[in-house]
């Protein structure tokens, strides 16, 4: 099966393999260890590693739109944020009576409003398979319709970047109003419990962590087997050549749209993944900053490696914690001059630095050919 | 009443029933036929009353001066451009006039454009697999296989244009002359009928022009491809020329094998100018 694929490839192998061993240490060290121990990994820590690797998830589908595709979206954190409202939402139902108000349907935020009603569309939201359908639904939705929109009439390059960003700032003000009925400037918090799991508990952090990683390990197979298809091979053709590839047969709109709308659902999974570990959602996910950042962490990282958009994304949110700790007016000179020198000194960023390792090794033993493995 | 009394007629096939990607029918001989064809840009007469035959299998060389018309020519076959007047058929069931460019592609006519363009980033194998004929739609292309089968096809177009060594190496690395081999054989993956190739051999060098030629003699012949090749170098077209056709201001001027028509006083006219020397260059 196609889906399936990238399990033979080494490459992959290595790259679950380090993954799922960094989970089960991680798991290991927070709970066999005391507290009092160095090595012993507190559950704040766990927490904040599960939001890493929530990042990790979306800049892995910015990679695949723009690594492979050659289409830099400067909104996937619309995308994101819009799984990470439908998450909260869900969140948000399930607080019952628990408000300060006390109100058993309601929002609190909703009481505060003296609205007297749920809006239609926090309907359904109560039930927890509806609230995960959305989250992948709502963003790919929107994905479907702007980017239907976008590449039929041919926008691409520069152009297309700035209307992602447009699309995300324009959400973000929207989100910002009450009348839109998400909480406006404050967004969703206070969540109580997830699948009646007490979200507060060390338990349920671990198990977000863990479920995280899994979402992440998953995601990148997904997008590896895409990207080593013969539809991988299109969308690369269509990122170098977009002409000749419509030449060829091949409706490139189509094969935009469905990368484009396959990456947003992953950018929504991550961001219902982020939501119950930090706490909260609120419309500054949407800014367009957030979005520019995660496409640095891809191109620190390596862009069109996948592997490289989750270094990049781990090693600089963890650069970001330590940094905005220690000195945090420095941080965003720091993230300018880390830019700054990998784009000097890496194009290719640190994967790039991987890659050559890698071929210098292999180039005395024989070298197989990147095709033969896909054959099988 | 006459419309019911069209539709009873038996002894009438009507044009939709016949599917358009029926294989060409080349039973009486020509597999591409324009007659009478013009078209004009903005009063200039691009073509003008155009007629020719291509047979199956066969090796044409068109040549002609600038602004004879020869690429407006491509263009009308591969239905870029429509004619003002005339018939354009394909083998004696197509009509080309009344498809579009990729339905004209999909019944067997690749083009070959002037400048090369591949896929610089994927290997020369993948080339290959990119342009082969398949269901080119999203999800056929993500779950697609490559089988023994494609994998054989490939491999003997590879050998075909001489890339066998270089398959897994990335199509950037290429010189210009191997770029427009792979090209080629990009058409080929496609089983095109008829190859239509532009200016093949503009800026190789002697070695590959050499190759070349060799390469599009050997793809022309029955049952196989016919080839029609525009080329400004008179000294490639002569070396696998069966039959030239000579363009002038949108109509044949002469046609023939090379020696008749560069020793047709009017071609040498219009075409290597008054100083017959000028043909050798």
């Amino acid at each position: 099966m196609w889906l399936t694929r990238p399990l033979r490839e080494r490459s992959t192998q290595l790259f679950l393999g380090i993954l799922l061993a960094a989970l089960a240490l991680v798991t290991l060290l927070n709970l066999t260890l005391p507290a009092a121990h160095p090595l012993h990994v507190s559950t704040y820590t766990v927490t904040l590693l599960g939001k890493y690797l929530s990042y990790a998830l979306l800049a892995v589908a910015v990679d695949l739109v723009w690594g492979y595709l050659g289409i830099l979206s400067l909104g996937h954190g619309a995308f994101f944020a819009l799984g990470g409202y439908a998450m909260g939402m869900y969140l948000m139902r399930q607080i019952g009576d628990r408000g300060t108000y006390g109100d058993p349907v309601l929002p609190d935020f909703m009481v505060f409003l003296n609205w007297d009603s749920l809006p239609w569309y926090w309907l359904g939201f109560d039930m927890p398979w509806f609230a995960f359908l959305m989250v992948l639904l709502a963003p790919g939705l929107l994905a479907l319709v702007f980017g239907f929109l976008a590449f039929r009439s041919r926008v691409t390059g520069v152009y297309l970047s700035i209307i992602t960003q447009a699309m995300t700032f324009a959400l973000m003000l929207a989100f910002f109003r009450n009348e839109m009925g998400f909480g406006g400037n404050n967004g969703l918090t206070d969540f109580k419990e997830l699948l009646g799991f007490d979200l507060r508990s060390d338990a349920t952090r671990l198990g977000l962590f863990i479920a995280t990683g899994i979402a992440l390990a998953l995601g990148y197979v997904v997008c590896r087997a895409i990207v080593a298809s013969k539809l991988g091979r299109v969308s690369v053709a269509c990122r170098d050549a977009e002409a000749r590839t419509r030449f060829l047969g091949y409706r490139v709109e189509r094969f935009q749209l469905f990368v484009f709308v396959v990456s947003a659902m992953l950018a929504g999974v991550a961001g219902a993944l982020y939501v119950p570990q930090v706490g909260i959602i609120n419309p500054s996910e949407f800014s367009p900053i957030f979005s520019i950042e995660v496409v640095l962490w891809v191109a620190l990282g390596g862009r069109a490696t996948l592997y490289g958009a989750v270094i990049g994304a781990l090693l600089v949110n963890y650069a970001k914690t330590v940094f905005t700790g220690v000195m945090p007016d420095a941080w965003l000179f720091a993230l300018g001059g880390l830019f700054v020198l990998v784009t000097v000194f890496l194009p290719k960023g640190i994967a790039g630095l991987l890659d050559l390792r890698i071929k210098r090794r292999s180039a005395t033993s024989d070298s197989t050919p990147a095709t033969g493995e896909a054959t099988a | 009443m006459n419309i019911l009394k069209s539709l009873a007629d038996r002894d009438r096939v009507f044009d939709f029933l016949v599917p358009v990607a029926s294989p060409v029918d080349v039973r009486h001989g020509p597999i591409l036929y324009l007659e009478d064809v013009s078209v004009s840009f903005d009063g200039f007469k691009a073509i003008n009353d155009l007629n020719l035959t291509i047979d199956d299998g066969e090796l044409r060389c068109i040549i002609g001066p600038n602004g004879a018309g020869k690429t407006t020519m491509m263009d009308i076959i591969t239905g870029k451009t429509r004619p003002d007047t005339g018939q354009v058929w394909f083998g004696s069931r197509h009509d080309l006039l009344t498809l579009n460019e990729p339905q004209i592609a999909s019944l067997g006519i690749g083009r070959k454009f002037q400048k090369p363009t591949v896929f610089e980033a994927l290997s020369v194998f993948e080339n290959l697999e990119l342009a082969m004929a398949a269901d080119k739609r999203i999800l056929p292309t993500l779950t697609a296989r490559l089988t023994g089968e494609i994998r054989d096809r490939i491999e003997e177009v590879l050998a075909t244009i001489g890339l066998t060594e270089l398959r897994y190496g990335p199509a950037g690395i290429l010189s210009h002359g191997q770029k427009q081999w792979l090209e080629i054989g990009m058409l080929l993956m496609q089983r095109p009928r008829l190859l239509l190739v532009d200016e093949p051999v503009a800026g190789m060098t002697e070695q590959e022009m050499e190759r070349t030629a060799e390469l599009l003699t050997g793809l022309a012949g029955k049952g196989k491809q016919s080839v029609v090749i525009v080329e400004h170098d008179m000294g490639f077209v002569r070396s696998i020329a069966r039959t030239v056709t000579v363009l002038h201001q949108g109509s044949v001027l002469a046609e023939g094998s090379m020696d008749k028509v560069s020793s047709d006083p009017r071609v040498v006219e219009v075409y290597l100018g008054a100083d017959p020397d000028v043909e050798a260059a």
